[in-house]
């Protein structure tokens, strides 16, 4: 691993920075910083949001896999529970619904001039994480903790070697993009 | 380099190159791309500049700590990348509605703005409860095969879905 390089302070800023344009540019010319798109995917009217998604999945999990088989790279998977991951994962959807952008997506959003997504969206998530940060401790001792499940990963819960899982999930979604445009969507 | 100027790419490249740099930032940076813990730093360096350093000393930002790093500056790159893009191909407008909201909802910016606002606070609170968003959990986590990731991402959208459908009509037009 580049742990030299993972030390560099200033310099992983400029990374970050630069990974963030990237992204945005991305995003961008991707035309999910739209509302109309996000909506639009959630209606079943388009289906791009899925298939950059898919698409990215498909990559970054073959990339990052093959990276740590060869030392690369040190993977991080987040810890979830029942009560974690539905509740919250439901909230997120229920928002994301009325919004029509994402915490990412919203940002690109702005940087295109669309304002609903500045002074809206962003001002709406400063104030959601803030009430989140204001009741953390009593949501921690009750409904956070509820059927956790810890940093698991599928590999762990089906009890395969990690490339079975994504060679399956690799064929799952190149079967389903395929499906996709042969249906026309 | 007129595909720079291109109003819009394949979602293919778009997604094979969110791939490619979900990799990058393993390789180079060790970190995975993910937006909404920037909303929290952001929104607790704001607290402390209402309540003079108050908010700190919550539990919660001793965990994640209001700090200028990685992610917080990818946050800011979102910005800069999609003015550039959309700067390129003639697509930067400033708007207040969106199409698809002034046909169905006219042209009220004050419902407009008040379900942004709704919606952004349980977008921010939902994704600190499920510890991350679209891109965290969504693409990042999900290609790490996270079982929380893969959880989240199909609540985020049966969430959105069952919004958006019921905003739009769709069960009973």
């Amino acid at each position: 691993m580049l742990t030299t390089l993972h030390q560099k302070k200033s310099l992983q800023l400029l990374m970050g920075l630069l990974t963030g344009i990237a992204f945005g540019f991305l995003l961008q010319k991707g035309n999910v910083t739209n509302y109309d798109v996000i909506i639009g995917q959630l209606l079943f009217r388009n289906m791009i949001v899925v298939k950059i998604m898919l698409t990215a999945v498909l990559v970054a999990m073959i990339g990052i896999h093959a990276m740590k088989a060869f030392g690369l790279a040190t993977l991080n998977p987040k810890p979830g529970s029942v009560g974690k991951s539905i509740i919250g994962g439901l909230l997120f959807g229920v928002g994301f619904g009325l919004l029509g952008y994402c915490p990412g997506t919203v940002i690109g959003a702005a940087g295109q001039g669309s304002l609903d997504a500045l002074l809206g969206g962003v001002i709406g998530i400063l104030i959601g994480t803030g009430l989140f940060a204001a009741q953390y401790q009593q949501l921690n001792e009750s409904i956070l903790q509820k059927g956790d499940f810890g940093t698991k990963t599928l590999p762990d819960v089906f009890k395969v070697n990690e490339w079975v899982v994504i060679i399956h999930v690799a064929l799952l979604i190149i079967g389903l993009l395929i499906g996709l445009e042969i249906a026309g969507l | 380099m007129n595909w720079l100027r291109m109003t819009e790419w394949s979602p293919y490249v778009v997604g094979a190159g969110i791939g490619m740099l979900n990799m990058l930032a393993f390789l180079l940076s060790n970190k995975s791309l993910g937006c909404s813990t920037a909303f929290s730093q952001t929104s607790c360096m704001l607290e402390n500049m209402l309540t003079g350093g108050c908010a700190s000393r919550k539990t919660y930002y001793q965990k994640l700590q209001p700090l200028i790093d990685w992610q917080w500056m990818l946050v800011i790159g979102i910005f800069i990348g999609a003015f550039i893009s959309a700067k390129l191909s003639g697509t930067f407008s400033i708007h207040f509605l969106p199409q698809l909201w002034k046909e169905n909802f006219g042209d009220t910016m004050l419902l407009r703005w008040s379900t942004a606002i709704i919606g952004g606070i349980l977008l921010g609170y939902g994704a600190r409860w499920a510890g991350g968003c679209t891109s965290g959990h969504g693409i990042s986590g999900t290609a790490q095969l996270a079982l929380s990731s893969w959880l989240s991402v199909v609540c985020f959208f049966i969430g959105g879905v069952c919004t958006a459908m019921l905003m739009y009509n769709v069960f009973w037009s």
